[in-house]
């Protein structure tokens, strides 16, 4: 009886068998790849809102500090999005027939909200708290990056729970000193390396890494 | 007996039972939570041993699964899960700001407001937690003198009720929609030619009135029309008490009690562990005597067992209708003049007891319960004065309801007048009567006799049906309303929200006929204060003004000194002699009816309330029915068991009932639960248990002799999770008595098994903060409160009576009830039971996902979004606290139920196991506020939802690194014991045993 197989079958199965390993480690590679690419997290990508609020000119023109607007971050979880009524301090003042704020003295006149859509948005089994990281020194820029140079608001980092474990384990690497907390463009006068480790200890971080600190 | 009615397995189980009791078995395996238990049969066997009993039941039921199709079900749901992984990136999600921001809200952090829930006319203060405007959950206002910062089963569902999409939402006339304004025009026509014959025709029937404003605008509408009348009717009432008092004093006042001074307590069918006004304040005075450094000592006489005899010392099973005359036989000893003659025979236990009474002159009581005849309370009252307590363990004050009346006389008078065509116009204010009126009284068919019926009230209920005009009522959380407490101090309620549906209270009904505009009840409220504290709003009572006063009294939640003035009383000592109402006891003893509120849905008005249906009776642990009680010994002779349907049948009126075998209750006596069988409840409440109004009579509303009990044969299926998670023969409930703790400091530890074996983790220092839990079991009364708030709290779902058959309850904490001694006359204990957190626990180690991890301060967390439902945490759970969704539970359609979620805790899905978290997320914003200021968090920041609502301070939650705090004092107690310590699990919630003070003369120990 003859051989079923050909000789050359061998090769062939060796091949096959290694580029199955081959295969399996790239696609799970790519897939790594694909869901923390941009595609996924939508990092850099503005997203659309009624209002085409430029940060860049509020912040970095105008020069006003994050509190003027989002006036709970040292004190809630929430760090506060702000009403109608913060917009119209000034637009009732200045820009007032700029058709760009339409919406937003609709929305003065009808007492009816504006809607945004959200840029950072964290699943809701995870709870975030702003007051805990600005008290203790984590700036706004180590997670929102430099708002003060986005015309139009998009997210800056993954906030997938890898990135928040990041610092969790290495606070030291982010942290600074509190004054600085809402300074966009501060950048530390010694090396991360000493400064960061002191502040943990002065600040008194523990930057708790147990499940229930985010879910609960 | 007849012989064909013996049932052997019966039976053989009761005389097992005995048997087991006489056995020569250590006192640790002596505790039973269900009879069958104590009997060990061969079912109860079966239900031990199957880890989730009959858990592919779903299978079974629908019979056509077969194996291709169970293939195919399968290969679908690979395919459907696979696509819901395909959602890409996060969803688009909206945030919607204010316009114009309130001034004190900051987003993410809650409010709580003052406001009072009432129950029965008497209102225990609360502070109600509010997120974004929306009310979520209560507390106790630590500032009422009936919370003391407590809460009872029924306030803490009084959330869900707010939100029930049940709830009338629309003025209904004549069966259709119709609005508020079509009803105010229509409402007026009618009243008119009623204002002309000074208001002959116009009748209003209330329920107990506990707000001064309404009893203001009640009284102005009786001066605008003299004519017309005021009714009040409730079917729980304190009808008993008031003409009790009027007997012995010859007026009506307020007993207020000070049990924390009483050594030696009498309660004659005297349930204060459980309701009544005050119960939470007695409760906790109670709790605080329960201390072994100075223990009280409490006799409980009742027909069944309640909460308050659960807890007593000595327990004296008397019949309803014998309950008097125990109380002359006490009383005659007590040298009251009680004339007459007494057959109750005189026990050694009961000279025990008369004997103790008379050994603590002025640091006794004797409480009489609101179902005994008036003549019961006023011997309660002549025995209080023979001992001297009056003025040290209790105090009279002057009535705190406004024109107090015989409620059933008034309902009487009200169905006379209507038989007598006297009646044009009915304003039924809340309640009702329709479905809670005593049967005799045919309130429901005579309703329709009247030309006018307004009924306002919160659900189109059975009463609303029969009424051409219902209004839709706003919740107690929605409207401006004032309550007195059981002393009288006064709260003003103020609104949550803004009503849901529109409803209207009482004030703005009653307004339409006081005055010509329509009137908020804001206004009217505040008008009603204003004018008591001086006609001018200027500075009259308090220097700076009304607006201060109104201010402070919002912010505190009590008005300051507004209770109730003491009242100087004369007894009438010749009373007793004229009122000989006790009823012979025939001989054989007939069978007696007791009519009793039901523990979790009280007179039916929570029935449409699912955390109260599921809620387990503190002492049956049945949810989602109500039961016939009846003493085993009496199921022996009547050859009836568990679930047997049986016809009770007086005063010609029928009613079918299952009946339950209630350890400890007197022979020949049926206790039936008010508040089921509802037909227009609402979707939860409809067609559950049996209604037992349709047998009460208005001339023996609480008991009576001459019922007719007869099986029917047919057998009801009851969901009750008494038998859940069974121990076994464990010694996880221990107690003791006082004199053996006196004897033998350690005599609970000694309890202890040991199984030896070190522990093969590594040894972890827990040096930040370390939480722990105890619970004090001679504190703990059973009540429930715990349960509720817990379910509140963390948004744990209801499953139904299908599911709860099956196991399979949700609530994280659950309240284990034991019994010792033989099923007559058993010892009770309740043992409330959280998760351990232990510190080696058996579950993380088995979760192969790691969804179930420990914390570095010692919690034993459960991550649902890692959660893959495995459930080998559960199986290897050795205290079962761990609860599975095996079906979506959580209601995730209904918009308005979604307002009632708690935002801090993740709302769990389908195929998640869950458990108590210590209530992480209130340990959390305790750490993070801590943080914040650069602190520790301080001893008594943390408080648990369940440790918050004990009325009896039972449960302590605390860091056990922190030398000073309650919760370290606590385990340092030589009666602190972990459950199943030889595990070496090592929980971190450990228990104080129970302790009762036993009277050396009724009892050698």
């Amino acid at each position: 009886m003859p051989q079923i197989f050909h000789r050359s079958t061998n090769t062939f199965s060796r091949v096959s068998i290694f580029g199955a390993v081959f295969i399996a480690a790239s696609l799970l590679g790519v897939a790594g790849l694909i869901v923390r690419s941009p595609y996924l997290t939508n990092v850099g990508v503005p997203i659309s809102q009624p209002v085409p609020f430029s940060h860049q000119h509020h912040v970095r023109d105008d020069g006003i500090d994050c509190r003027y607007c989002h006036t709970s971050v040292e004190t809630s979880s929430f760090a506060g999005i702000p009403s109608t009524q913060i917009c119209m301090n000034c637009h009732s003042q200045i820009w007032t027939n700029a058709p760009l704020l339409q919406p937003v003295r609709d929305s003065w006149a009808t007492g009816k909200p504006l809607e945004w859509n959200r840029v950072n948005d964290l699943p809701d089994f995870v709870y975030f708290n702003h007051s805990a990281h600005v008290t203790k020194g984590i700036g706004c820029v180590s997670c929102h990056g430099r708002i003060d140079q986005m015309q139009l608001t998009a997210k800056a980092e993954s906030l997938q729970m890898e990135w928040c474990v990041n610092c969790h384990m290495k606070p030291e690497d982010f942290v600074r000193p509190k004054e600085f907390v809402f300074s966009m463009d501060w950048q530390p006068t010694e090396s991360q390396a000493t400064l960061g480790p002191r502040l943990v200890q002065v600040y008194q971080i523990q930057s708790k890494i147990s499940c229930s600190t985010c879910h609960r | 007996m007849r012989k064909d009615e013996f049932n052997p397995e019966l039976h053989n189980r009761l005389v097992t039972a005995e048997s087991t009791q006489h056995s020569a078995l250590s006192t640790q395996h002596s505790y039973w939570r269900s009879l069958d238990e104590l009997a060990d049969t061969p079912e109860f066997r079966e239900w031990l041993h199957r880890e989730f009993p009959r858990g592919a039941a779903v299978w079974e039921e629908s019979q056509s699964v077969s194996r291709r199709q169970f293939l195919k079900l399968m290969g679908a749901s690979m395919m459907l899960a696979g696509l819901s992984a395909c959602n890409f990136g996060p969803p688009n999600e909206k945030i919607v700001p204010y316009v114009r921001q309130p001034e004190d809200l900051v987003l993410g952090k809650p409010l709580y407001y003052t406001s009072a829930f009432s129950l029965s006319g008497y209102a225990t203060g609360l502070l109600v937690e509010s997120h974004t405007g929306r009310p979520i959950k209560v507390e106790g206002n630590p500032d009422h003198p009936s919370s003391l910062g407590a809460t009872d089963a029924f306030a803490q569902a009084s959330v869900l009720s707010l939100y029930d999409p049940d709830r009338s939402q629309t003025v209904v006339h004549n069966q259709s929609r119709s609005d508020w304004d079509s009803f105010v025009r229509e409402f007026r026509a009618a009243l008119d030619p009623i204002r002309g014959r000074q208001g002959a025709g116009l009748r209003i029937l209330a329920e107990t009135v506990n707000s001064p404003t309404l009893a203001e605008q009640l009284q102005t509408v009786l001066t605008q029309m003299p004519s017309a009348k005021w009714h009040q009717y409730e079917p729980i009432n304190r009808d008993n008490v008031r003409a009790g008092a009027t007997l012995a004093f010859g007026q009506d006042v307020e007993t207020v009690y000070h049990l924390d001074k009483a050594d030696v307590i009498l309660a004659l069918d005297a349930d204060f562990l459980s309701c009544g006004g005050g119960t939470l304040r007695y409760a906790r005075e109670f709790a605080t005597r329960r201390d072994p450094q100075n223990m009280n000592r409490l006799y409980a006489a009742e027909p069944t067992l309640t909460l308050t005899g659960a807890k007593a010392d000595h327990r004296f099973m008397v019949r309803a209708s014998e309950i008097e005359s125990f109380a002359r036989t006490v009383a005659r000893v007590l040298s009251v003049d009680v004339g007459g003659v007494q057959n109750f025979a005189l026990t050694k236990r009961m000279n025990g007891l008369i004997r103790d009474l008379q050994a603590h002159r002025g640091s006794s009581l004797v409480m009489a319960g609101d179902y005994q005849p008036p003549v019961v309370h006023a011997l309660a009252h002549a025995m209080n004065d023979a001992l001297g307590n009056v003025g040290s363990t209790l105090e009279y004050r002057e009535p705190i309801h406004a024109s107090a009346v015989d409620q059933m006389q008034s309902l009487r008078d009200l169905v006379a007048d209507i038989d007598a065509n006297k009646v044009e116009l009915l304003i039924i204010l809340g309640g009702n009567p329709a479905y809670s009126a005593p049967a005799d009284l045919g309130f429901a068919d005579r309703l329709s006799k009247v030309a006018n019926r307004v009924h306002l009230s919160l659900y189109s209920d059975e009463t609303s049906a029969v009424c051409n005009w219902h209004v839709n009522a706003a919740h107690y959380l929605e409207a401006w309303s004032d309550a007195r407490g059981h002393d009288g101090t006064t709260t003003i309620l103020q609104p949550l929200i803004a009503p849901l549906y529109g409803g209207k209270s009482a004030h703005e009904l009653l307004a339409l006929i006081t005055s010509a505009a329509e009137q908020s009840a804001h206004d009217i409220v505040r008008a009603f204060w204003q004018k008591k504290n001086g006609p001018s709003s200027g500075s009259t009572t308090l220097s700076t003004g009304f607006d201060a006063f109104w201010r402070k009294a919002l912010n505190d939640g009590v008005i300051a000194n507004s209770s109730a003035r003491p009242k100087s009383v004369t007894l009438n000592r010749d009373v007793f002699k004229q009122a000989q109402t006790q009823t012979p006891v025939s001989n054989p003893p007939s069978l007696e009816i007791v009519f009793r509120p039901d523990p979790t849905l009280y007179d039916g008005q929570f029935a449409n309330n699912a955390w109260l249906q599921e809620l387990p009776k503190p002492l049956t642990k049945i949810t989602w029915d109500n039961v016939a009680l009846i003493a085993p010994a009496l199921a022996q002779r009547m050859n009836l068991d568990n679930n047997d349907v049986v016809e009770l049948k007086y005063q010609n009126r029928t009613v079918r009932a299952p009946v339950w075998l209630m350890p400890g209750q007197a022979d020949n006596t049926v206790v039936v639960q008010l508040g089921y069988g509802r037909t227009r409840a609402g979707k939860v409440g409809d067609e559950r248990g049996y209604n037992a109004y349709l047998i009460r009579n208005s001339n023996a509303p609480w008991f009576d002799v001459g019922v007719e009990m007869r099986k029917v044969g047919d057998d009801y299926a009851l969901a009750t999770t008494q038998r859940h998670q069974t121990i076994e023969g464990r010694n996880v409930m221990r107690a003791g008595t006082l004199k053996e703790f006196r004897a033998n400091q350690n005599f609970v530890r000694e309890m202890d098994e040991h199984h030896g074996g070190e522990i093969i983790y590594p040894e972890y220092k827990y040096d930040g903060y370390k939480w722990g839990m105890a619970i004090n079991m001679s504190a703990c009364v059973g009540c429930n409160a715990c349960v509720v708030a817990c379910q509140a709290e963390n948004n744990i779902p209801v499953v139904g009576k299908s599911e709860v058959l099956r196991d399979r309850k949700m609530h994280w904490l659950r309240v284990d009830a034991y019994y010792k001694g033989t099923p007559d006359e058993p010892e009770a204990h309740f043992q409330p039971v959280p998760c351990m957190h232990c510190e080696t626990a058996p579950c993380e180690v088995v979760c192969p996902v790691a969804a179930t991890t420990h914390s570095s301060e010692g919690l034993n967390e459960m991550t649902y979004n890692r959660c893959i439902g495995t459930r080998y945490c559960s199986n290897n759970c050795p205290y079962k606290v761990r609860r599975f969704n095996f079906f979506q539970y959580t209601d995730y359609e209904t918009p308005v139920l979604k307002l009632l979620n708690n935002p801090d805790v993740t709302v769990r899905s389908r195929g998640v196991m869950e458990k108590c978290t210590y209530c992480v997320q209130r340990i959390n914003r305790a750490r993070i506020t801590a943080e914040r200021e650069g602190r520790r968090i301080r001893e008594g920041e943390v408080v648990t939802a369940c440790q918050a609502a004990c009325p009896t301070e039972a449960i302590i939650f605390g860091d056990l690194n922190d030398a000073n705090s309650r919760v370290v004092k606590l385990k340092a107690s030589p009666l602190n014991y972990a459950m199943l310590a030889e595990l070496n699990t090592r929980p971190r919630t450990t228990y104080l045993a129970e302790l009762r003070n036993l009277n050396p003369e009724i009892k050698d120990e």
